[in-house]
């Protein structure tokens, strides 16, 4: 076929990408391996444009076991354990398709943790939706919500925490990011090598139709309007088939049949063989006549780039075919040799013994294109961030006000969405949904790890450095209050067009940020992945860096919630009590502005906070510990109030200077909301004080009221009932 | 009390059920492949919850045709105790071992959530533990719940006192507000006419240890263990 200016422009390459794969190969490709080239260097597969900013992020640490570049991260928990854990993005599909876009999102990070031999024991997930005006939100909402249950609740991993955000930025292009945890012993962690010479190539799973094809490509371009007409590249999840590949690698895994393996996800068979033969510095030789297909008449083509689902790539120990068949065969799941590791450092793809690739391996992987685009500062950016505070009146009556907030879907609960997932299942969730950040235990040990994800969008957009700083240390306060210390972190880098200067300044920004609070804070990045395009129509997502965060808890008796627990406790402000409204819910609910500088941070007092609290959670005096983020301190309050079995009042006393909205509802930093039994106060004031960090008694718990000073004073019932009922208008 | 775990292709609280029968009570226990038996030998078979064949076609229909599905007929006809829970229950009615059929859940949603419950009947092997009338919390977490019978079936059930638990409200009322899937009756589990075979849709294994929130679920593996001894 010949390869014409238009079929080069419709596989995503430009004509200089074009002219160094001819240049490179000596010849003009053919189609198949122009397809190759295609998938392999787009940005989705190659982070081109992402690549030289991601070296930045700081990847070491003492816990680290596996960081970036395998299908996952992993980090030492003591005890011959190991936690393994991803997040990953299936945006554009979600648009097209919630449901099958969302359930095969969960599909695949579940696979790229399980084929690093861990079981999965947590998921969780990172939504962001178009504004609640917007007619398609809710179907997106619904339809995005039953597809992770759809998947999830099927393969029996609970579903234990996330996040939904509503906002107009996204109105024309959803996030849905899927984040996996797993338990692996230390010593039997699998890798995707395609190592040994002469090893034999088998393919297990599924058998390969022709859906997705070109998925990699489609997330590696912006829409138009239209998108639905994409929907054929969408894959089709099957969990029932997941399950099965789930039990059957894990059985395979307890014998010593296999010497590397990896899940066909984006880009299917040809990113999994190519990226196995390169790690191992191997060639490798497939034949796609061999590979189990659903229909017929697949050319090589459609094999190799076919997005199918429930598909892994086994590299095995020669002389183990037939036992790894046998394990395979029991869970009635497909297993068969199709190609052989090989010394020549190519990249071969026969069709019954004809060669229609045959290109160097690096060169789709180490010499893909790698681009510093350019970046620039927006003009719009000063303007944003001038926010003159004289200009907007306090509102009158405060409670009002509170009970907007309470309701806006951001804030409100998120129980319409849990509900569906079973975030029970496996029977170890300690801590369920709805605190700051999910526990689930470990069986055999007295361990438990915390898991959160979180990213404020709007700090992005109003100052991406501080933004980014901020969702890593705000995530990294979410399990700190739960008890645990935080070990490591997974990134989902959400971000509009990189050939946008603007975009790309944001994207810069944000990962020095991460980086810098990664830094202050200890919390190595070991796994992540960077979706870009997120674009409309011309209009750019807000920058959103979704952080997924794990950590660990010695001892599970010494967990904590964010709720209150008895009447005439005392609750005490961890942390500077601040005076700014920039970039804060309210801005947004009362005055219909996304304005200001984000909230001010200073990791210094961050980190201290963050020890401070642990100290005291571990030192046994803790009831309640509260992470005050969106919505500020009175949201905070009410949270605390908002028991899983009902309700309970609180009144707080604060004396400050501070104009009333902006203690009420300003989003500063650092800053956690505790309780306990008055008789630890002194203990505790002597915790802060070693620590550095403000401490301040604010108030006790009890009553059916929420009272705080004389600004609020409000039935506690009737502020949970608009709580509750914030995504009503989203599911009604 | 040697306990039998079945495992049939999509179980997913095999591994809870085993935990719980082994591990908090102490009892001999051992997973079954759905193609492998025999099942004499066990004094208890639980069918555990999850999505057997990926609940194609009906929940519990393809499962009811599998090789296992068999021999637990033989095995509840000989008046072995068999524990059904959840999809077990699921599979349990299509395999015709105990009445009616559970449909989609009124609102078509999957619904997972703490429920409370009323002991109707304290009369069986897997409920002499608790109080008749005693009001217990236990998690549910399905899609298909809705318990549906004819006339004729839901009259011999009260008839018989076959209704063991139903969904009720914190002061034991079976109201509508109480009924988070559309059951007739509120129902939420029954046992055969022979007492030997329950199907419940909450899941008592999620409900047996302190850690984990609840402990009313523990009833039903202290009466089976009681009965048995």
């Amino acid at each position: 076929m010949q390869i014409t200016k238009d079929l080069i422009e419709e596989h995503g390459l430009s004509p200089e990408e074009y002219q160094l794969i001819v240049d490179t190969i000596g010849r003009d490709p053919s189609i198949t391996e122009l397809g190759v080239f295609s998938v392999m260097w787009s940005e989705h597969c190659s982070y081109k444009s992402s690549k030289i900013h991601l070296k930045k992020l700081p990847t070491k640490g003492e816990q680290v076991i596996q960081g970036p570049g395998e299908n996952a991260g992993v980090v030492d928990i003591g005890d011959g354990l190991a936690v393994c854990f991803k997040m990953e993005s299936h945006n554009h599909p979600s648009f097209i398709e919630p449901f099958q876009g969302a359930a095969t999102g969960v599909g695949g990070i579940l696979r790229d943790v399980f084929t690093m031999g861990a079981r999965p024991v947590a998921n969780l997930n990172s939504l962001r939706f178009g504004s609640v005006e917007n007619k398609r939100t809710s179907y997106l909402l619904s339809g995005a919500v039953a597809g992770i249950a759809g998947y999830g609740n099927c393969m029996g991993i609970p579903t234990v925490g996330g996040e939904a955000y509503f906002h107009e930025s996204y109105d024309g292009n959803c996030l849905v990011n899927a984040m996996t945890a797993g338990i692996v012993k230390k010593d039997k962690i699998f890798l995707g090598f395609a190592t040994g010479v002469g090893n034999p190539v088998m393919y297990v799973g599924s058998k390969t139709g022709r859906d997705g094809i070109h998925g990699a490509t489609m997330a590696s371009d912006v829409f138009g309007e239209g998108g639905e007409e994409r929907r054929p590249t969408v894959q089709v999840g099957d969990p029932f088939t997941e399950k099965l590949l789930l039990e059957a690698c894990l059985e395979v895994f307890k014998t010593d049949h296999i010497v590397g393996i990896q899940d066909m996800g984006a880009a299917g068979l040809t990113s999994s063989s190519v990226e196995m033969a390169s790690r191992a510095g191997n060639g490798i030789e497939i034949d796609t006549s061999l590979v189990p297909m659903r229909e017929e008449g697949m050319t090589p083509y459609e094999v190799l780039l076919s997005e199918s689902q429930e598909r892994m790539l086994i590299v095995a120990r020669k002389g183990s075919e037939k036992a790894i068949a046998e394990i395979f065969e029991k869970w009635d799941l497909d297993a068969c040799a199709i190609g052989t590791v090989t010394d020549t450092g190519r990249y071969v793809v026969k069709n019954d013994g004809e060669v229609v690739v045959d290109v160097p391996v690096t060169l789709l992987t180490d010499s893909a294109p790698e681009y510093e685009r350019p970046s620039a500062r927006p003009e719009w950016q000063d303007e944003l961030q001038s926010l003159d505070t004289d200009k907007l009146e306090v509102p009158k009556d405060l409670n009002d006000t509170l009970l907007k907030v309470l309701s806006s879907p951001n804030i409100g609960s998120k129980h319409w969405i849990y509900r569906q997932y079973d975030h029970m299942v496996r029977t170890d969730t300690i801590v369920l949904p709805g605190s700051d950040s999910a526990v689930v235990r470990i069986k055999g040990t007295d361990k438990a790890i915390a898991l959160t994800s979180d990213c404020n969008s709007r700090y992005c957009y109003l100052d991406p450095f501080t933004g980014g700083a901020i969702a890593v240390s705000e995530a990294a306060r979410n399990i700190s209050v739960s008890g645990a210390v935080p070990l490591a972190l997974t990134d989902c880098l959400n971000f509009g067009n990189p050939e946008r200067p603007e975009v790309m300044w944001q994207f810069e920004q944000a990962i020095l940020g991460m980086k810098e609070a990664c830094e202050k804070l200890s919390i190595p990045v070991v796994s992540g992945n960077v979706s870009l395009y997120n674009e409309t129509s011309g209009k750019s997502i807000y920058p959103t860096p979704t952080i997924g965060m794990v950590g660990l808890i010695d001892d599970v008796k010494y967990h904590t919630t964010q709720w209150f627990r008895d009447e005439g406790d005392r609750i005490a402000l961890l942390g500077p009590i601040t005076d700014e409204l920039g970039g804060s819910e309210y801005l947004k609910v009362n005055f219909g502005l996304d304005k200001g500088g984000a909230p001010m941070l200073d990791l210094d007092i961050e980190k201290r906070v963050q020890e401070a609290c642990r100290d005291a959670i571990k030192s046994g005096i803790i009831k309640s510990a509260h992470d005050i983020s969106d919505g500020g301190l009175a949201v905070a309050i009410a949270e605390s109030c908002f028991t899983p079995s009902g309700s309970i009042g609180a009144e707080v006393k604060i004396d400050s200077a501070v104009r009333p909205d902006a203690l009420l509802f300003g989003e500063g930093q650092s800053r956690i909301l505790l309780s306990f039994d008055k008789a630890h106060e002194d203990k505790l004031k002597d915790i802060a004080g070693k620590a550095g960090v403000p401490f301040e008694v604010i108030g006790s718990v009890g009553g059916g009221k929420l009272k705080i000073n004389s600004l609020i004073d409000i039935n506690i019932d009737k502020i949970k009932q608009s709580w509750e009922e914030a995504l009503s208008v989203l599911t009604k | 009390m040697k306990v039998a775990v079945l495992v049939y292709p999509g179980s997913n609280c095999d591994h809870d059920c085993y935990h719980v029968a082994k591990h908090v009570f102490g009892s001999e226990t051992s997973y079954v492949w759905h193609k492998d038996g025999p099942l004499s030998g066990y004094d208890c078979v639980i069918v555990p919850g999850g999505f057997s064949y990926g609940d194609h076609l009906r929940p519990g229909a393809i499962a009811s045709y599998s090789p296992i599905t068999e021999e637990l007929r033989s095995f509840a006809g000989g008046g072995g105790f068999v524990i059904g829970i959840c999809n077990g229950f699921q599979i349990l009615c299509e395999a015709g071992l105990l009445p009616g059929s559970l449909m989609r859940n009124k609102d078509l949603k999957f619904i997972c959530e703490k429920s409370t419950l009323k002991v109707k009947s304290t009369n069986t092997p897997f409920s002499s533990e608790y109080k008749e009338g005693e009001v217990i919390t236990i998690p549910i977490a399905h899609a298909d719940g809705n318990y549906f019978a004819d006339d004729d079936t839901l009259k011999s059930l009260q008839d018989n006192d076959q209704i063991v638990f139903t969904y009720a409200d914190s002061n034991g009322k079976e109201l509508p507000e109480a009924n988070p899937n559309g059951s007739l009756l509120n129902i939420a589990g029954i046992v055969n006419e022979k007492r030997n075979v329950l199907g419940m849709m909450p899941h008592p294994e999620r409900a047996a240890e302190e850690e984990l929130g609840g402990t009313d679920g523990r009833g039903v593996f202290e009466s089976i263990i009681k009965t048995i001894g």
